[in-house]
């Protein structure tokens, strides 16, 4: 009972609060989930083609991380969008 | 045909490329920063300055975390590198939310002016390297005087 009368105090505005920092933090998340299956594809591939080729490992790793990385930026647009609406 | 190595046992020694790449990144984000943090004092005054000032910090410790990570992990085993590059993708995404979360009601921050230029500092260092990195793979007889 204690709380549906908590429940029934929630006001219109709190509500609205409540659901965008809920749908942020879902975003977020559906956000950071794309880049890690990226970047596991992408290493994955890089570690393939070091174990391969040695002698390229050097080539490899240096796009590797500049992939890892942009990769990444994605997962923080998703965050940067997060801390604008959800905090 | 001859096997593949086992990618478990197979380690890679000698220079660590990402670490060249991301003092590069370092040096060039000391280049852009004024800038950055130009560009947010006009828009979010003082805050935006400090502001862009943790954001910029943000994202070189991100880059030379990953790259610190990449580079010892791959003098132990390639195995271990890509477990390392994916769960530190995790734990510096942890990293970077706990840091703004830690700062959200600070009085001195603006949101959006860290949000800004996380995005574009990240992205604008990526692509100027990338440009390098490009241009020394492309033409290594040529390779471009560093900045």
């Amino acid at each position: 009972m204690e709380a549906l009368a908590a429940l029934a105090a929630v006001t219109g505005d709190e509500l609205k609060a409540a659901e965008a920092a809920s749908s942020a933090g879902f975003a977020y998340g559906l956000a950071a989930i794309g880049p890690g299956i990226g970047i596991g594809y992408l290493v994955g591939k890089s570690v393939e083609a070091m174990a391969r080729q040695p002698e390229a490992a050097g080539m490899v790793r240096t796009t590797m991380f500049l992939g890892i990385a942009f990769t990444e930026a994605l997962a923080l647009i998703g965050f940067v969008v997060f801390i604008l609406i959800g905090l | 045909m001859a096997a593949t190595p086992d990618p478990m046992t197979t380690r890679l020694e000698g220079e660590a490329p990402e670490i060249t790449v991301s003092l590069d990144i370092l040096k060039r984000g000391a280049y852009v920063s004024p800038i950055i943090v130009a560009v947010c004092a006009v828009f979010a005054g003082l805050d935006g300055v400090w502001s862009a000032l943790y954001a910029v910090a943000l994202v070189l410790l991100n880059f030379f975390f990953a790259a610190g990570l990449v580079a010892l992990t791959a003098r132990i085993s390639l195995g271990l590198m890509m477990g390392a590059v994916l769960f530190g993708y995790l734990a510096r995404l942890g990293l970077i939310f706990l840091a703004v979360i830690l700062v959200r009601d600070a009085g001195w921050i603006s949101l959006p002016a860290l949000g800004f230029t996380i995005i574009v500092t990240h992205l604008g260092l990526l692509v100027w390297e990338m440009r390098y990195v490009a241009a020394s793979l492309a033409f290594p007889a040529l390779k471009p005087r560093k900045p």
